[in-house]
């Protein structure tokens, strides 16, 4: 218990944070005197007081964070500021039940953009903002913003950092304090940020819908304030936008951040792993395009290529808007559009699965293996760049397919099992794990996650959170190693 | 302050530490990645992997932006080239290198000048510590000599021992006691824990670990009223001829006589060519008890374990001081281990890397600092600055002392008032033409005024206190008091 408490005064810090960014959906209800309004009194209430009430009865027992606390630390707080994140959505539709609207909370802040709920459109303007907003915060990551702005984590800021921030090797970092490395990150965050709502703006999109678009657009979610998506707008202007800020939102931020500093961009044009981003992108939008004109689903190669790049980007990078019923295409189309999402994103992105570095990492320990097949006694390291990749990162990146792998293959029997058919079972778990969003068939693109039960409903949600914080920062709370003195 | 780092051994690590407990700006370059991972993962800071003189890995380690640039490497040649490197093509303001070989120390022109190797300051962790050995084998007595204001003052760390003169005693009483030695008690520490506000009315208990101040020429008597006088050192055994052993065998020829036990042969031969033939060299374990007995350890004045190795060290001290030794010293990398045997059977145990570490925060401190000592094992600190500008511009300068706003157990302990200051051409043209009047030692009362130009010794019993004692020395031209 002891070792508990000083992790719980961290938790009400955070948990403060989080109320004061419950004050711009609440900024959103004022001016626009919405029917939403008296819902964000309550949660900034509720969740004000109990953070302060944690905070203060657990202060006295303040010490250093050891690395245990971070994965403790992180699992908890992405497993309670949901609960505070549902409680505006709860007290203003007081028929929604506490599954679906923590669901909807997990679902923004992991940046899946699944949703139970329809008639988005006859929302009040506010409660859409907080769906949104939860999409921007929970894109850069909750507690790389409380190691932004909380005085009260030192080095043990750099655990929670490891513990939360996506990707195989995390030992490189930006700046000398941690702290200013996660105020680095979130500056760049926001200046692009700032960047894509305006062009949202000039693209033609309300002011309010630019930035719940901007929001969802940043953080590669997909939430959006209308139950038709981008098929609303149906304008080409938009499309080119959205397409542009989700292929940067899908590339590393410390890359932006270095480049800040030394005033250069070709340090992210140089990357590796950018390149093979932008390269697996373009082939896809491309074959794809063809292959919708060859099928004749479109009458010309101009529209297939304008909902082809729209449509994949959205899904590769796991934001997931949709502009069409992609699930219409041919059964190739969109089930490639669902690999690709598993590994395109890059670390330290916003986006979600593997990360484009593991398969590359893969593509190039299964190229050596080959390789010692026929030369028993080669010497071959595994290289990145002009690196040899540690033999421990390449078997971290092992462990984690395995248990990506098996994850997978156990969600989808929960599924199976609670009677939900194969295809929608299997695209559901791939739509989660991977924060995408959308599956096919009954969890498809045209229809959403309200018609799973309640069971199926908290198998998504745990796989979300398992998915957004890399597996091993949760699954390492359920081994007895973790416990024990 | 943005600081860089070369090499992350002993030297580099303990700096590090030091330094990044104070909110510094840290980046630490070294050879080994794992040797860097541990590292940032116990100190908020950033670790870069590759050779320090290369210009590209100083770049990537943001050299560009580096207030001071400390290159502390394995080998001198790394050092020395890495500083040139910082100097001519990053212009970094201050670089000092950690230099081992004599013959580059401070007075060489090659190290010094801008067109050499363009080093501020050598630092130099074995002469170090062989200074502050020496000190305590002058003052037996003492468990930590520091000197302050050019070697007037000096600030001592003492134990207590009943029989002395002050102990059992309340500090009011010290003037009627010792009437013709003027000192000042900073602080005392019993059963290693501070006393908080320390007042007339405290007593010294034996046993206490009592700092005090005093003019460096009345020592004698500050020590002497705390405790029984020992008798000067004439005896000394050193376990270990390394670098420590053999520069403190070479200082101190012909005034101590000296033995040095030595395990490896090749190394004994060396020794034996390098001192005179009355310092006697034996070859074997520092833990041989035989050894120690034939060679009358229970005579010693003073044991010295000096090898590389900790527990050997505190081995031989404990077995020397159960044979007889009067007085044992062990030398402890690891400050868990430090920790745990000073004030024990162990008279005293030194930290090498932490005797260095003073001489660096001279230069990380703000305003005109000119020397730090850092205090039990970096707890607690003692910092000697200069008083710049006026009563309208600084919150020291022109009041008594009891009129200074001093943060919570900080003591100013003692005034070195005549002594030239630096930068100020005045005042150094004004020392010339003095000629003799003396520059005078002032220990602090009450009552006493702080003058411009004036070195104030100031006592903090933690380090967090460091950022409101530099305010106190700060000249803003808006501060109206």
């Amino acid at each position: 218990m002891q070792s508990v408490l000083p992790v719980l005064a961290i938790l009400g810090g955070i948990l403060m944070v989080f109320a004061a960014t419950m004050l711009v959906p609440l900024a959103f209800a004022f001016l626009g005197n919405d029917a939403a309004l008296p819902a964000y009194d309550g949660a900034i209430l509720l969740t004000m007081g109990c953070g302060l009430a944690l905070f203060l009865t657990c202060r006295r027992f303040k010490r250093e964070l050891q690395p245990r606390d971070g994965f403790l630390l992180v699992s908890l707080v992405w497993s309670v500021l949901p609960a505070f994140g549902a409680l505006p959505l709860m007290f203003h539709m007081p028929g929604l039940s506490f599954t679906d609207a923590y669901f909807e909370a997990v679902s923004g802040l992991t940046t899946t953009g699944s949703t139970v709920l329809t008639g988005l459109d006859k929302l009040p303007l506010s409660i859409n903002v907080w769906r949104c907003f939860m999409v921007l915060i929970g894109g850069m990551g909750i507690l790389v913003l409380a190691v932004a702005i909380l005085p009260l984590l030192g080095v043990g800021g750099s655990q929670l950092f490891k513990a939360e921030t996506p990707g195989p090797m995390k030992d490189q970092k930006l700046t000398p304090r941690i702290a200013e490395t996660a105020r680095g990150l979130w500056v760049v965050y926001f200046a692009i940020a700032l960047a894509c709502f305006l062009a949202y703006r000039v693209a033609g999109m309300g002011w309010a819908d630019a930035f719940m678009h901007m929001c969802s657009t940043m953080g590669l979610g997909g939430f959006s304030s209308y139950d038709a998506s981008y098929a609303q707008f149906n304008s080409p202007a938009i499309e080119a936008v959205a397409v542009v800020f989700m292929l940067v939102a899908g590339v590393n931020f410390a890359l932006y951040f270095v480049a800040w500093k030394r005033r250069s961009a070709w340090g992210v044009l140089r990357d590796i792993e950018t390149r093979m981003f932008l390269l697996t992108m373009l082939l896809s939008v491309l074959g794809i395009a063809l292959f919708l004109t060859v099928h004749g689903v479109y009458p010309s190669f101009v529209e297939s290529l304008r909902h082809a790049a729209f449509n994949v980007v959205s899904i590769a990078t796991t934001t997931g808007f949709a502009s069409v019923d992609y699930a219409q295409w041919p059964v190739f189309a969109p089930v490639l559009m669902l690999f690709l999402c598993c590994f395109a994103t890059c670390a330290g992105s916003t986006g979600g699965g593997i990360k484009m570095i593991r398969a590359l990492l893969l593509v190039k320990g299964a190229r050596r293996e080959l390789k010692r097949i026929v030369h028993p006694r080669a010497v071959v390291p595994v290289t990145f760049g002009n690196a040899v990749v540690d033999a421990n990162v390449l078997q971290s990146v092992l462990a984690f397919m395995l248990i990506y792998g098996a994850v997978m293959i156990g969600a989808t029997m929960l599924l199976l099992f609670s009677g939900l058919d194969v295809i929608s079972a299997f695209t559901a778990v791939i739509a989660s794990i991977n924060n995408t969003g959308p599956g096919l068939g009954q969890v498809g693109p045209a229809s959403n996650y309200q018609g799973l039960t309640d069971f199926q409903t908290w198998v998504c949600t745990f796989t979300m959170l398992l998915g957004r914080l890399e597996l091993f920062s949760i699954l390492v709370l359920f081994t007895g190693s973790f416990w024990r003195k | 302050m943005n600081i860089l780092i070369l090499g992350a051994g002993r030297v580099g690590e303990s700096v590090a530490e030091s330094l990044a407990s104070e909110a510094n700006d840290i980046t630490v370059i070294d050879t080994d990645p794992a040797r860097l991972a541990t590292l940032q993962d116990r100190l908020d800071l950033r670790g870069v992997a590759g050779n320090g003189i290369q210009p590209s890995t100083l770049r990537e380690a943001g050299i560009e932006d580096a207030d001071l640039f400390i290159a502390c490497a394995s080998m001198d040649e790394t050092n020395l080239v890495a500083c040139k490197v910082a100097h001519q093509m990053f212009n970094v303001p201050t670089r000092i290198a950690r230099i081992r070989s004599p013959e580059f120390q401070h007075d060489s022109a090659l190290t010094t000048a801008r067109d050499g190797f363009a080093v501020d300051e050598v630092i130099c962790p074995e002469e170090s510590v062989t200074r502050t050995i020496r000190k305590l084998i002058e003052y037996p007595e003492a468990l930590q000599v520091l000197e302050f204001g050019e070697g007037l003052l000096s600030l001592v760390a003492v134990r207590a021992v009943a029989g002395g003169p002050l102990v059992q005693h309340a500090l009011a009483e010290i003037p009627q006691l010792v009437p013709s030695t003027d000192m000042r008690i900073v602080a005392i520490y019993r059963h290693d824990k501070p006393i908080h506000e320390l007042a007339g009315t405290t007593h010294i208990e034996p046993g206490d670990e009592v700092f005090v101040l005093a003019a460096t020429e009345r020592l004698r008597h500050v020590l002497g009223a705390l405790r029984k006088m020992d008798r000067p050192v004439k005896r000394l055994m050193i376990a270990g001829g390394g670098k420590v052993g053999l520069r403190l065998a070479r200082q101190l020829r012909g005034e101590v006589q000296m033995k040095i036990l030595e395990m490896n042969r090749a190394r004994c031969d060396y020794l034996a060519t390098q001192l005179p033939a009355d310092v006697l060299i034996l070859h074997g374990d520092s833990t041989d008890e035989e050894l120690m007995a034939d060679e009358n350890v229970q005579d010693m004045d003073m044991f010295l374990a000096l090898t590389s190795d900790d527990e050997d060290n505190i081995m031989a001290c404990l077995l020397a001081k159960r044979m007889g030794a009067r007085r044992v010293l062990a030398l402890i990398n690891r400050g868990a281990y430090a920790d745990l045997v000073q004030g024990t059977t162990i008279d005293i145990a030194l930290s090498p890397s932490h005797a260095v570490i003073g001489e660096l925060l001279a230069y990380v401190r703000r305003g005109d600092v000119e020397a730090v000592h850092s205090l039990r094992r970096g707890a607690a600190e003692a910092l000697e600055a200069i008083v710049r500008g006026d009563k309208g511009s600084c919150r020291m300068a022109g009041r008594r002392i009891d009129e200074v706003a001093l943060p919570r157990g900080v003591q100013i302990g003692a005034i070195v008032r005549g002594l030239p200051v630096p930068g100020d051409e005045d005042s150094l043209a004004l020392g010339d033409k003095r000629g003799d009047a003396r520059p005078e030692v002032i220990i602090a009362h009450h009552d006493t005024v702080v003058q411009t130009g004036d070195r104030v010794i100031v006592f903090m019993p933690s380090k967090k206190q460091v950022r409101e004692v530099e305010k106190l020395f700060q000249v803003s031209a808006t501060f109206l008091g």
